[in-house]
């Protein structure tokens, strides 16, 4: 690793700068809506923008608190993203909704997770601790939507809800977390094995058929969360955030080969025996088929049309008729943004997501411990593959699937899961970016080896 | 308000969207490169006069690659073994690179790994600790090429 030989610089003054303008952005969508719509600028709108502007100063003042060299522009970016899909959910609202408001309490909701996740846990090296804590707690997760009582049953056919008091809650957001944690502090513990031994197979090092345990694990996983709560997105989210984390950690291109054949195997079955795979992928191929698109594939076809009455440009926010698109403001966000912002303004949004994408990679390079390094890896590729699936899936790229967009879709455990990742990876990067920390963690209660928290990365030239 | 009025608003906000883009861009283009001294050069003085430690020390003679191992103590005395790129792990695990058969030693007892032209042994949390030449080690440590490394009753050395 190359050293950094300047001295660190917390830049906590460039954030606010940057923040500013983020919430100029989130604000000026938000008045945009209202001055299109003919709407005064009451005392709700008033009131709205100066939440979102205290509670994300709230949030820069714990940074400059807590997390000093943390990186300055994920927290901007996440606002800005945030901030439009307030904007836009509020917009979407017929006379009567509030998911605008509820969406807001989430918002705010979040960002005190979010806050208390960086005051409270201080160094992400603790929760190396809770590797197998944090399997038990996926799979916890994983479950709870299928338990009667607590599951609120099927809804859109897919069960991943539970109901919490007046409240659904979607505890698969949460369980990409607690699994990137646990594939972070597993690989970090047992790469030299997985990596040293295997026989080699032409170009390609294959790992012994033991070491493929946590790979099977994983595949089973994704697989019953596709049979039993018939949650696609998902599936692949899981699936495809473990095959990365083992390929940062070992570097080793077979394991890649072996997780896109058990994808396309999977995925293959799945679409022969699950009838809810075949219509996603019919829906996807035959999407402007008159007898297709009656009973499947209407949301994308209309999405697409929107999009192109969108153009370059866009219809301006609150001139478009997004509205004709069912779930035009969770699952369809992206084609109501990009009709009333257009290509312009929907490339703008990609930009901003691949910016906050680099800068969790730019955590990962930086900081020197393995489980850090492979946790911010994890988490920021878990937001841009959902991104990918999402806006892929909308843009009939690849079949629609039911994934939230990161930050902008209406969905209060969306929101609070990436704004935990938000939080996890501004810790990561004020380890990255900060001062050298050489003291070692205090020690954890119970029998932890001594050891087991050296940094494998910390080497200091003589 | 005005149909005009509308539409430069509409355009307005384009271009606020990019602007923070742009901005945030320019922010980050200064830490982009993961080792700064690479992109950034030499220190300037008045960077050197404040912080003394960014100074940089003579360039070191150029070293030696090395390339094999050699147990010249212990059980396997006189094992030799070619260093290629990838990591060795050293210890009496049958899984191991090189198998030990040393009491004195762990099952994954160490790992040797090759970074920029430089080996370097880092200690897998074993018993008996790994010893560089009469320091143990507590981190990652460079080895130079002829300098001893015990583990358990077992020396081994990089060779040119």
């Amino acid at each position: 690793m190359s050293q950094l030989s300047s001295t660190p610089k917390p830049r906590r003054n460039v954030e606010v700068a940057l923040l500013l303008l983020a919430l100029a952005v989130g604000i000026g969508a938000n008045m945009l809506v209202g001055v299109d719509q003919e709407k005064a600028f009451d005392s709700d709108f008033w009131f709205q923008s100066s939440l979102l502007a205290v509670a994300a100063l709230v949030f820069h003042g714990v940074l400059r608190f807590r997390a000093k060299y943390a990186d300055p522009v994920i927290l901007p970016l996440v606002v800005a993203l945030n901030g439009i899909g307030l904007a836009m959910i509020h917009r979407l609202d017929a006379p009567g909704d509030d998911t605008g408001n509820n969406q807001l309490r989430w918002t705010l909701i979040a960002m005190a997770v979010a806050i208390a996740v960086i005051w409270f846990l201080k160094d992400h090296r603790i929760l190396r601790r809770f590797t197998f804590i944090s399997l038990a707690a996926s799979a916890l997760l994983l479950l709870l939507p299928l338990i009667p009582g607590i599951s609120a049953g099927e809804i859109l056919g897919a069960r991943v809800w539970i109901r919490l008091g007046p409240m659904t809650f979607q505890p698969g957001e949460v369980a990409k977390i607690t699994l990137a944690i646990f594939f972070a502090g597993y690989l970090s513990s047992n790469r030299d094995l997985i990596l040293l031994a295997g026989r080699k197979i032409g170009p390609l090092q294959f790992p012994r058929f033991k070491d493929m345990g946590p790979m099977i694990t994983a595949w089973l996983v994704s697989i019953g969360v596709l049979i039993f709560q018939r949650d696609l997105g998902s599936s692949v989210l899981f699936f495809g955030l473990f095959i990365v984390m083992i390929y940062v950690a070992t570097s080793r291109i077979s394991w890649v080969v072996i997780g896109l054949a058990l994808i396309l195997g999977g995925g293959f079955v799945a679409s022969r025996v699950f009838s809810h795979v075949e219509q996603r992928i019919d829906g996807w191929l035959n999407a402007f088929t008159p007898e297709v698109y009656e009973n499947g594939s209407r949301q994308v076809i209309q999405g697409l049309f929107g999009m192109a009455n969108g153009g370059l440009v866009g219809t301006g926010l609150g001139q478009g008729r997004p509205d004709l698109v069912p779930f035009a403001n969770s699952d369809m966000i992206i084609a109501s943004l990009g009709e009333e912002l257009g290509l312009i303004g929907l490339f703008a949004i990609v930009l901003m997501y691949l910016l906050l994408f680099t800068r969790g990679f730019r955590a990962a390079l930086g900081t020197r411990d393995a489980f850090g390094k492979l946790l911010a890896c994890g988490l920021s590729f878990a937001v841009a593959l959902q991104c990918f699936v999402v806006i892929g899936g909308v843009t009939r790229l690849i079949p629609l699937t039911g994934l939230t967009t990161p930050f902008l879709a209406a969905g209060g455990s969306s929101l609070l899961a990436n704004w935990i990742i938000v939080g996890l990876l501004l810790m990561i990067s004020h380890t990255a970016r900060g001062p050298v920390d050489t003291t070692p963690l205090p020690p954890a209660k119970g029998t932890e080896s001594v050891g087991i928290d050296t940094p494998t990365e910390a080497v200091k030239h003589p | 308000m005005s149909e005009l009025t509308i539409t430069a608003l509409r355009f307005g906000f384009l271009l606020l969207l990019w602007v923070l883009i742009f901005s945030i861009v320019s922010a980050m283009r200064r830490d982009l490169m993961v080792g700064r001294k690479a992109a950034a050069g030499a220190p300037t003085a008045r960077q050197v006069r404040k912080n003394p430690e960014l100074a940089e020390a003579p360039a070191p003679p150029a070293k030696q690659q090395a390339r094999q191992l050699v147990v010249v103590e212990g059980p396997l005395k006189g094992t030799t073994l070619p260093l290629a790129a990838s990591p060795i792990l050293l210890g009496r695990a049958q899984e191991a690179t090189l198998v030990l058969e040393d009491d004195y030693a762990s099952g994954r007892h160490a790992r040797l790994f090759p970074q920029g032209s430089r080996w370097f042994i880092e200690d897998l949390g074993s018993t008996n600790g790994t010893y560089l030449g009469d320091q143990q080690l507590t981190r990652a440590l460079p080895v130079d090429p002829g300098v001893p490394v015990r583990i358990g009753k077992t020396v081994i050395e990089l060779r040119p």
